[in-house]
């Protein structure tokens, strides 16, 4: 196993809050590692740092043997990470296909975009395919907008395959969605690591972690606190106060109740 | 329905091209100048404004860069007035592109109101300058060589390089609107963030947007000059300008491609009519604003969204009605 993607000793503060506080993270190729870790502990901050959105204060992400750090999130795209959000985002006022077919060139340079239609023929091909992939061809002429909160989040996912990343991110893919299209996105997930796509997962759902990723990360209060197979880390004494056992922390009779 | 499409569009063409022919009124020819330059000018807007959702409202800074290139160069160049100075119309339009890109350098740096206020400002900065530097004559303004042309034939070569701009601005749009650099910028204005995660180069896209946006703009500017004989900073920068021509996209339909041409042809001419018709009573003023509240109040998108959604849903209530058909539902991922 090779690492694709770290970060390490990653810091980050916006004004007097720390989000992150000298935290490391270690992605195998051809993994699922699962990201957890109560709200506020700084999961989102960690890709937003990894995708370019944050500049970290210090602390470094390789990616491929590349340091990337502080590349602008289109380079960091460019290169081969693609990642999904919390909140899910798509075009809403654009087709669906044609969302599809915004990300399909990832290292076209600007001006050729001038010079050239919306698609070409291989391109129309893939995101088709990518759409088929995730159920939604039937509705590709319509506006994405039009799309119920699951469907965005299986067109996300789809959109963000088009262009071919090798790692790609996801912000909590089973957050607020109904049961089957949990189990649909774990599965569609599992075929794409099988062709050898690594994931970085974020989620709250455990039951979808456990079962899903081949490593775990926990992170509490900015920092990584454990990283090890689901099940070392669900035993983990660490883990077990900080998140998924009792201590004083709001936030988690919220997480068990996810469970 | 290509097919169709493109026929309506050489109809239009058409009878734009044959306006001339048949109305020989002065006075109608005129303000058929102005609607062709305003519907040139909106459609250009359009194409960096409505498709990426960067509200520019400083567009006259275009218009007056290319209406002072055209004075400037045929006044200093001692032209003589006449047909020669239309060469001065695509050089009006480099003008204002390259003005353009040390404008967007500076304003595509912020997003939506900052944004608007910014391109404003921007545009004040312009008018001052042509009202200070002493070669713009100040506000006095400048003097175009007189062009020896007779009263009733005088509009004829004005409108017909009007409707060249015009339609280089709608072929231009069009091939945006067709174009992956199109997309980018429809993506830019659903989610600008999003869209730079997915390895769109948000800046130069938004930069070559504006740019290309000003061409015409200053075209339509330079040709103003030259019709008017003769311009002052604050005609030529005009901050109503500004106003008008994002009222027009709005009107007929921000981000479409016919929308502006309508909302142009209607609230150009029709303003230039009232005003010809009812000028000492300011009425136009009256009849134009009820226009306005109607269409925002009935029609909040514009009128040529509104008459397609209206034609769908017809289309949709046509086929539920028919007994085999129905329309297909979507299908329940989630449901």
């Amino acid at each position: 196993m090779t690492t694709l993607l770290s970060a390490q000793s990653v810091s980050k503060s916006f004004g007097g809050v720390q989000a992150l506080r000298d935290c490391s993270l270690s992605v195998q190729k051809g993994s699922i590692t699962g990201l957890i870790g109560p709200n506020g502990s700084g999961k989102t901050t960690l890709f937003n740092v990894i995708t370019g959105y944050v500049k970290p204060d210090v602390g470094t992400v390789n990616f491929d043997g590349n340091d990337i750090t502080n590349n602008r999130p289109d380079k960091v795209f460019a290169l081969g990470v693609g990642r999904t959000f919390q909140l899910t985002r798509i075009f809403a006022r654009i087709s669906v296909l044609e969302n599809m077919l915004v990300a399909t060139q990832r290292d076209e340079s600007w001006l050729r975009g001038l010079t050239r239609s919306k698609s070409s023929k291989g391109e129309l091909e893939s995101a088709m395919e990518g759409l088929d992939f995730v159920g939604l061809s039937r509705l590709a002429s319509l506006p994405a907008g039009s799309l119920s909160y699951g469907q965005r989040k299986l067109l996300e996912l789809a959109y963000v395959l088009v262009a071919g990343p090798e790692v790609i991110l996801l912000d909590e893919p089973a957050g607020g969605v109904n049961l089957t299209l949990v189990n649909l996105i774990a599965d569609k997930i599992r075929a794409l690591n099988k062709e050898g796509k690594t994931f970085v997962i974020v989620e709250h759902n455990m039951e979808f972690v456990m079962r899903l990723c081949t490593s775990v990360t926990v992170m509490h209060q900015g920092t990584d606190l454990v990283s090890g197979s689901p099940a070392e880390v669900r035993a983990d004494p660490l883990v077990l106060d900080a998140y998924l056992g009792g201590g004083d922390d709001p936030d988690d009779e919220a997480e068990q109740s996810d469970d | 329905m290509v097919r169709l499409k493109a026929g309506l569009w050489a109809v239009a063409f058409l009878v734009f091209a044959l306006f001339p022919t048949v109305v020989k009124n002065p006075a109608f020819m005129t303000i058929a100048v102005y609607t062709l330059v305003y519907m040139a000018c909106a459609t250009s807007w359009n194409m960096f404004s409505g498709y990426s959702g960067y509200v520019a409202l400083g567009s006259a800074a275009f218009f007056g860069t290319g209406a002072y290139t055209m004075a400037l160069f045929s006044v200093h160049l001692h032209m003589a007035g006449g047909a020669a100075m239309f060469w001065l119309v695509p050089v009006g339009g480099l003008v204002a592109m390259v003005a353009a890109v040390f404008v967007g350098l500076v304003a595509l740096r912020v997003r939506r109101h900052t944004f608007v206020v910014i391109t404003i400002a921007i545009f004040f900065v312009f008018q001052l300058a042509a009202i200070n530097m002493s070669y713009t004559g100040g506000s006095s303004g400048l003097t175009l060589p007189y062009v020896p042309w007779l009263i009733s034939y005088f509009d004829v070569p004005f409108y017909y390089v009007a409707l060249g701009i015009l339609i280089v601005a709608v072929v231009l749009s069009s091939l945006v609107r067709r174009s992956r650099f199109g997309l980018q910028l429809l993506a830019i204005r659903d989610d600008e963030d999003r869209a730079l995660g997915l390895g769109v180069k948000v800046f130069p896209v938004k930069l070559t947007g504006f740019v290309l946006s000003s061409f015409t703009i200053g075209m339509a500017g330079a040709l103003y000059a030259m019709f008017q004989g003769s311009i002052y900073p604050q005609f030529a920068f005009d901050p109503i300008f500004d106003i008008s021509v994002a009222l027009m996209a709005f009107f007929g339909g921000f981000g479409t491609l016919l929308g502006p041409l309508i909302g142009a042809l209607i609230l150009e001419s029709l303003q230039q009519y009232l005003t010809l018709t009812f000028s000492n009573g300011s009425l136009y003023l009256i009849l134009e604003g009820s226009l306005l509240l109607f269409v925002i109040l009935f029609m909040p998108q514009g009128i040529v969204v509104y008459i397609q959604q209206w034609w769908t849903k017809r289309a949709l209530r046509a086929e539920m009605a028919t007994p085999s058909g129905g329309a297909v539902a979507a299908p329940g991922v989630s449901s």
